[in-house]
């Protein structure tokens, strides 16, 4: 499997710096993790030549020097095989709680979500809605995540099997596979997968490709928030969970029947009990893994997270905003 | 093969046709090459910029392509549909048309499926429907489907050009040698011979029966592509007969004027008769009313439970200022003009019937379009988006120019064909039909030469 990563990688171009990096990876065994996961809050940049020489053996046998700028050390992040990518961390059940009582817009977990997969600012994987489900009721903030669906509509109608559900409740997308024929995002009744019209602005071909991380995004394939499988296997929380100053969202293991939100670690069971948390649509029985506990008893007037936005973003909330001051 | 006197005078009228390509030919094989050609250049650019070239976004994820992909493999029920039944049924006159329905079948199933690529993001993988199929997926029931449908219709096409091309063969035509041993090579040795000709017989009959059931299944699970998502609008049981319906009923449309064109084209008043347009006509009107009837318990249903999704879709369908006037085209253009039109016998002649047929057809692409797009941009939960071009769907000229190549190839394809093989099959005409078509064009000579419209 990840001779065949390499083989592929080295294919795609032969950009000197991209094949040293995996060159460099193969031959330092440990070192191999630097495809996985674990860098990505490292993305480097080209750094000038130190004119001090390393030898490497390359994967077909032949002794190389390379320059040691060329050389990163990387995080100790597991290496995930294709394979394993597909069935999931065995053993768990993840499952989100949001709630909707805290959400105030900070739009943190947005951006945290944008600067964790290398998102352009437009493309939101997580976005956060104003929601007024009738005239008498009072609009609150929802951030929306992928619902990583127990009966997902967008793994049925996949023709390749590109995109999967794993054990651990996971929906991926390998964008290795993805053939772009959108009928996926033309199922998903939640809006939450997201095309690459162009190609990716940001350079990411150094990243060796894993439906864990998404990357390296590819142009003319479907992407959608993917609840960090590779922090979570670091037995870290995904971004916007961590970045969340009011503690909206809980991630956590239906199987340990615990939740956490950073703050506070919770029965998932008792939480879900105690606050009627429900999941959003339930009636189109896609039987989500994220559940919303009600907006009651709020920490924020709904104002705040409008009052606050730029001119921009004002205006996608403009229509509910103004029907409410009226 | 030897030919009776109706044969023959079949074929010396149309050995022209197939003998000389002519100046005219050659400037409309350019016209649409150019267009082709354009198309070519947009989609060059859709594949090195990508699809942000197109007018489709995230939420309207499919636009123009898809409605040209339903449209296409619509009208190929003219072939498939049409003349199986009345192959299977017996019906002698349509023996001089089915050359042009089949032929509509191959060149649409042919031009559809490329535009359903068109919406595929990654032109290099397509390798992986074939590696890594999903047989749950409608679209992997598609590829199946559509391409057993084509090598079906090419059969059934071919199986009635056999006997022709052995006359081709026979007959010395003035034609450059490669066209003589394409033909030689085509008429797989028939010599008219009592077992070849029940051989054909049977391989006929067994075809005219395959293809129906193909055909409804082409068009079922192209339906099913929208109905088995969770959308309004698509979402409904109604969708594999209402597919199917109307795209016989558009086959149809575009049989007719095919015929119309070709009649008045080759000078064919002596075998494409008044008879076939009224008779067609019927059909026509029959379909048309299956079709409103279809249209309107499908909006009557959605309008009458008034769901909240379903409610926000139809009131864009409903309202002026988004799709209302293009609906009310789809619905007055594609059902009421067409019943009217061959319900009055004022305007139950060729020339309105095959004008009522190219705004029926029209109304049907129309309709398409109407069935993709405002459930695309009525999602389930709020946009809330700033870019109006993830709002609102408009196609760009690439995706026009695109379209406009389709419809190109689809004539180019139609001219060469011609150019090719006798547009009215030439084996076709026994002696005892001979009777039949004299007596149809002695009752209908008179008001042939005169075309309205």
């Amino acid at each position: 499997m990840k001779q065949e990563e390499i083989n592929d990688k080295s294919r795609r171009d032969f950009l000197k710096q991209a094949a040293i990096t995996t060159i460099a990876a193969t031959a330092c065994g440990s070192l191999a993790c630097s495809c996985g996961g674990g860098n990505k809050h490292e993305h480097h940049s080209t750094s000038t030549a130190t004119g001090e020489k390393v030898k490497l053996l390359s994967p077909d046998g032949k002794m190389i020097e390379v320059d040691s700028s060329q050389l990163h050390q990387h995080d100790h992040a597991m290496y995930v095989s294709r394979a394993e990518a597909r069935t999931g961390i065995p053993g768990r059940k993840f499952v989100m709680v949001i709630d909707l009582g805290r959400c105030k817009n900070a739009r943190k977990c947005v951006g945290a979500c944008q600067k964790m997969h290398h998102l352009p600012v437009e493309k939101e994987w997580l976005s956060v809605k104003l929601m007024k489900d009738n005239e008498q009721s009072a609009p609150y903030w929802f951030p929306k995540t992928c619902f990583h669906c127990d009966n997902p509509p967008c793994v049925k109608v996949c023709p390749v099997n590109a995109t999967f559900k794993r054990q651990d409740g996971l929906v991926l997308i390998d964008n290795e596979r993805c053939i772009g024929c959108k009928f996926c995002m033309a199922a998903c009744p939640y809006s939450t997968r997201v095309f690459n019209w162009e190609e990716p602005k940001e350079d990411l071909r150094d990243y060796v490709s894993s439906p864990e991380t998404s990357l390296p995004s590819k142009i003319g394939t479907v992407e959608k928030c993917d609840f960090c499988p590779d922090m979570v296997r670091q037995g870290l929380l995904p971004d916007c969970v961590s970045a969340c100053p009011n503690g909206v969202f809980y991630f956590g293991d239906e199987n340990e029947d615990t939740v956490t939100n950073g703050d506070e670690t919770i029965s998932f069971k008792q939480l879900i009990k105690d606050r009627a948390g429900y999941r959003y649509m339930e009636e189109l029985g896609t039987k989500p893994r994220v559940y919303y506990l009600p907006p009651k008893e709020r920490l924020f007037p709904v104002e705040r997270g409008y009052d606050a936005l730029p001119d921009n973003l004002k205006a996608r909330f403009k229509d509910v905003m103004e029907g409410e001051k009226k | 093969m030897e030919l009776n006197s109706f044969q023959q005078k079949a074929f010396d009228q149309q050995k022209p046709t197939i003998e000389k390509f002519g100046r005219r030919t050659w400037g409309w094989t350019l016209f649409f090459l150019a267009w082709i050609g354009f198309g070519g250049y947009a989609l060059y650019l859709q594949i090195a910029d990508g699809h942000i070239v197109t007018g489709m976004r995230d939420n309207v994820v499919w636009g123009l392509y898809i409605a040209n992909f339903i449209f296409f493999i619509g009208i190929s029920y003219a072939g498939a549909v049409i003349s199986g039944i009345l192959h299977i049924l017996k019906v002698e006159w349509r023996k001089p048309i089915i050359r042009i329905a089949e032929m509509i079948t191959v060149i649409a199933t042919l031009i559809g499926p490329v535009f359903i690529l068109l919406c595929v993001g990654r032109f290099d993988r397509l390798h992986h429907l074939i590696l890594y199929p999903r047989l749950q997926s409608p679209i992997t029931w598609d590829v199946l489907a559509i391409s057993t449908y084509f090598a079906g219709s090419v059969i059934f096409l071919y199986l009635a050009l056999i006997k022709d091309f052995a006359i081709y063969r026979d007959a010395k035509l003035k034609v450059p040698k490669w066209r003589q041993k394409i033909y030689k090579a085509l008429a797989i040795g028939y010599r008219g011979t009592p077992s070849q000709k029940k051989h054909i017989k049977i391989s006929m009959n067994l075809m005219a029966i395959i293809i129906i059931p193909l055909a409804i299944i082409v068009h079922s699970v192209l339906s099913w592509i929208f109905g088995m998502t969770l959308r309004p609008g698509w979402h409904s049981t109604i969708f594999g007969p209402y597919f199917v319906l109307a795209a016989i009923y558009s086959g149809t449309g575009v049989l007719i004027m095919a015929m119309w064109v070709y009649r008045r084209m080759y000078k064919l008043y002596d075998y494409i008769t008044d008879k076939h347009f009224i008779y067609l006509g019927y059909i026509m009107l029959v379909l048309g009313a299956a079709y409103g009837y279809f249209t309107f318990s499908e909006y009557l249903t959605g309008w009458f439970g008034s769901e909240k999704w379903e409610n926000e879709v139809l009131h864009k369908l409903f309202s002026p200022s988004e799709y209302g006037w293009w609906f009310l085209f789809a619905n007055v253009c594609g059902i009421l003009l067409p019943i009217f039109t061959v319900a009055f016998p004022k305007t139950r002649k060729p020339g309105w019937i095959a004008l009522a047929s190219l705004f029926m057809v029209m109304a049907m692409w129309v309709k398409r379009y109407l069935i993709i797009v405002p459930t695309l941009e009525s999602p389930l939960l709020p946009m809330q988006d700033t870019r109006m071009d993830y709002v609102h769907y408009s196609p760009t000229w690439v995706e026009w120019a695109l379209t406009l190549a389709g419809i190109a190839t689809f004539f180019l394809f139609f001219t060469l064909m011609s150019k090719f093989v006798t547009i009215i099959p030439i084996s076709e005409f026994a002696d005892k039909e001979k009777e039949l078509i004299k007596e149809v064009s002695a009752t209908t000579s008179k008001d042939s030469k005169v075309v309205p419209a």
